[in-house]
């Protein structure tokens, strides 16, 4: 009865979404305010009804209802209720269900929080964000409905993949879809714009709270389930340039772009057309994602559940979002007004270069990942395009851009000048030779490239601190004026500081960990010792050990290091009977400089095992820099101006904010 | 006449960026790039022993047959109209299974066996890879998805 419920919540919504999709948007057409005020208690009424259905679905997970098909085929009454409960969207047609829910939460923030937005551009935005709606909603009711019932209902369920049952991955799709449909916002503002026919500095300012959010979310859910690839899929390794990464990584890049070229607009009220472009590619990036992962076109390592029919679904409403939305730009984009002319030389034109090199970067890995299918499609035969591709592409791309990513954000608005770097990145630039130098003098010069990644790594991770050091005067002025300074700093730009320094640190780790990893593969009897990058693993045998719903084999290994036992490590291979299926678990010490990591192979007939040991240095340094380029995009977030709800906004004319000083 | 030169100016770099991204796409790509191959295609084609290259297809049951020091592996392929013997040093992922879908990059080596440096592990124990269930339709062997797959 309750996943009933469920499904007509899901079906009512959808209607809902197709009147909050048409009804706006006629009424801002005619200027009919009573039509246009039906968007936000559609919006509003509509989380309400996509969570009614959410949460019957959870319910029927929760009792493990095995009459419900979906919960037949990912569930099982042994599972750990918390993985119960994550297991809703740890499947398709549930993950799905929690994508519209986000969808459906981000459209009721619009509703709640966009008071301030003049009648007939909210109307819009509501009404796009309901159009984008409608398309899931007949996605899930008509190829993914998570409500079928199963009958007769089986005893038991099917289970949840094991490799599903972990916290990092429980977290990783609700971030992610932060992140794919926070970017439906800006979407949905860039379409309503093209349609008002104007894009101004206040526009701006409304669309960059949203793409900031989703940003965040979408590092953060990268970082997560690159995380979760490091540490349960035990090959060492943490980024693999697999399709289904570049899916997540593809809008990442673009919505990076967009998050800078909307400070342009909203700043000097130029740079228009492209933000707007950026915009609609970004979502459209985020839906090329979706349909790679879900349509299994392509051959990937994380493909999970995949079915042609719902790709060719997806593919339909990529083609109708991203094409009406680029048909709507080259018909409407025109009449956008330019803004003045800037210097190349200026905090504009870098951040000009930022959107080239981004958007180029994002375009090479779009070419890598599509490129098997190009080629397939062609007749050319079946090929794959793994990391020496995207290696020898995405880095001389990024480099330039990482290089001035620092120069660019000391340089003044309008006209900036070269020749005062000198005096305000110094001391960056000292720090970056001396960490080059460093890492050259302790791994060889053999490995320069290496030593100069973490170089520029320092560059950043300094040259943020200088800039900010420089912006509140110190050296300059007495400490007590730099802490006022420092207190009067607009929140945004201590969130630029905190995300390029994050930057940094994730710059140090990819590099640290690609260049120096060690890797020991070998047979160990027990009593043997590997001496892996200074540190002694020996081997003391394995014992059998019981979960809740799976046997395992513990090995054990003393990690030593001059003698002194610094750790016990306990890899385990894990056999899950319901799901007839066995993983691995690494056991990773961290020294937080380092990792040594240990993964148990295969036991061969003379007893012995196989035994995968890692030295990987710097390597939490991606997550911890990840999770600190995500705080700085929250604490930008907090930034007075860009505060979603304030409602102070709402009295003060944005024409007098915008020509505030920055 | 300046904004036009200026915009002129900024669609020049964005050309040249894309210029040099696409060089430096096509030098990768005649590096880089790994073709597949079935073991029919191996039969018919020969790649030759410098060409890396990736296998797909069935592993034969009963076919695994570990070293003593149980880290060399050695296993037969099949699409049912041909079989490669494939050589492996290192651990099998945890969803390696005989009589299921598996994709394997590395060379052949003299004798004709496939050397794998790499075999790749699916997250999923009902998924096929594509390009082996493409692989098992075009010899004729097709016989739907495997048991429990959506």
């Amino acid at each position: 009865m309750i996943a009933e419920i469920g499904h007509f919540a899901l079906i009512l919504a959808f209607l809902l979404a197709l009147i909050q999709g048409t009804v706006p948007m006629i009424g801002a057409a005619r200027g009919d305010p009573a039509m246009m005020a039906v968007a936000k208690p559609a919006a509003l009424l509509q989380l309400g009804l996509v969570a009614a259905a959410f949460l019957a679905l959870i319910h029927a997970f929760t009792v493990s209802d095995f009459s419900v098909a979906l919960v037949a085929r990912h569930s099982h009454t042994l599972k750990p209720l918390i993985y119960k409960i994550t297991g809703v969207w740890a499947n398709h047609e549930g993950s799905m269900v929690l994508w519209v829910l986000i969808l459906a939460l981000f459209g009721a923030m619009i509703a709640g929080f966009g008071r301030n937005l003049p009648a007939t551009l909210g109307a819009r935005v509501l009404a796009v964000h309901g159009l984008v709606a409608t398309g899931f909603f007949a996605f899930i009711l008509f190829t993914s409905n998570p409500f079928v019932r199963l009958s007769p209902a089986p005893a038991e369920g099917q289970g949840l993949n094991p490799l599903l049952q972990d916290p990092g991955l429980a977290l990783h799709p609700p971030f992610l879809y932060l992140g794919y449909v926070g970017f439906s916002i800006s979407f949905s503002f860039a379409v309503a714009a093209l349609i008002e026919g104007r894009v101004d500095p206040a526009w701006a300012r409304w669309v960059r709270p949203w793409t900031l959010l989703a940003w965040c979310a979408l590092t953060v859910g990268i970082a997560l389930g690159s995380w979760w690839a490091y540490y349960e899929l035990g090959w060492g390794g943490w980024w693999f340039w697999d399709p289904v990464e570049n899916a997540s990584f593809m809008p990442w890049l673009a919505g990076t772009a967009l998050l800078h070229s909307a400070i342009v607009v909203e700043k000097r009220d130029t740079l228009k057309g492209w933000t707007v472009l950026l915009a609609i590619l970004t979502f459209g990036l985020s839906l090329l994602g979706t349909f790679l992962v879900r349509s299994g076109v392509l051959t990937s390592v994380h493909a999970f559940a995949t079915d042609p029919d719902r790709g060719v679904f997806i593919l339909g409403l990529l083609i109708l979002v991203t094409g009406g939305g680029l048909v709507l730009y080259a018909v409407r984009a025109p009449g956008l007004k330019g803004g003045g002319l800037f210097a190349p030389v200026s905090r504009e034109g870098a951040l000009v270069l930022n959107n080239l090199l981004l958007a180029t970067a994002a375009a090479v890995v779009l070419l890598g990942t599509l490129y098997p299918l190009i080629l397939d499609a062609l007749g050319g035969g079946k090929v794959s395009v793994g990391p020496p591709f995207f290696e020898a592409t995405f880095v001389p791309i990024v480099v330039p851009l990482l290089i001035a990513c620092v120069i660019g954000s000391t340089l003044a608005w309008k006209r900036g000048d070269l020749s005062g770097v000198w005096s305000r990145l110094g001391v960056a630039l000292v720090a970056a030779v001396a960490a080059a130098a460093a890492a050259a003098w302790r791994a060889g010069i053999e490995d320069l490239l290496a030593a100069l990644g973490l170089g520029l790594a320092a560059w950043l991770f300094f040259g943020a601190l200088a800039e900010l050091a420089g912006r509140v005067g110190v050296g300059r002025v007495a400490a007590g004026s730099v802490l006022r300074r420092a207190a009067n700093l607009p929140r945004s730009a201590w969130g630029m500081t905190v995300a390029h320094a994050g930057l940094g640190i994730v710059v140090a780790g990819v590099t640290a960990s690609s260049a120096w990893q060690t890797e020991r593969i070998q047979s160990m009897d027990p009593g043997d010792t590997v001496d892996v990058a200074g540190y002694s693993l020996t081997f003391r045998g394995v014992s059998e050990t019981a979960g809740p719903n799976y046997r395992a084999v513990t090995g054990r290994f003393e990690l030593e290091r001059d003698g002194r036992l610094l750790a016990v490590l306990r890899p385990e291979k894990r056999d899950y009977p319901a799901e007839r299926s066995q993983t691995t678990e690494a056991a990773i010490h961290t020294t937080w400089l380092a990792d040594i990591y240990a993964v148990l192979g295969e036991r061969s007939s003379t007893g012995a095992w196989t035994a995968r040991l890692y030295h990987n240095p710097l390597v939490p340094w991606i997550w911890v820099g990840a999770i600190v380029m995500a705080a700085g995009g929250a604490v930008s977030l907090t930034d007075r101006r860009l505060r979603i709800g304030a409602p102070r906004r709402a009295r003060r004319s944005p024409a007098v904010e915008a020509g505030a000083p920055p | 006449m300046r904004p036009k030169r200026r915009r002129l100016a900024f669609v020049v770099c964005g050309m040249a960026a894309l210029g040099a991204a696409a060089v430096l796409s096509l030098a990768a790509f005649e590096d880089n790039i790994v073709y597949f191959y079935s073991p029919s295609d191996v039969a018919e084609r020969k790649p030759p022993p410098d060409r890396r290259f990736r296998i797909g297809g069935i592993v034969v049951k009963e076919s695994v047959v570990r070293g003593a020091d149980a880290m060399s592996v050695s296993f037969r392929v099949t699409d049912t109209a041909n079989t490669i013997d494939v050589a492996y040093t290192g651990v099998l992922p945890d969803l390696f299974r005989e009589g299921q879908g598996v994709v394997a990059e590395g060379r052949l080596d003299a004798d004709g066996r496939f050397r794998a440096d790499e075999v790749l592990a699916k997250h999923d124990e009902t998924y096929m890879p594509k390009e082996v269930a493409d692989a098992l339709k075009e010899s004729g062997r097709w016989r739907g998805a495997p048991e429990g797959a959506e």
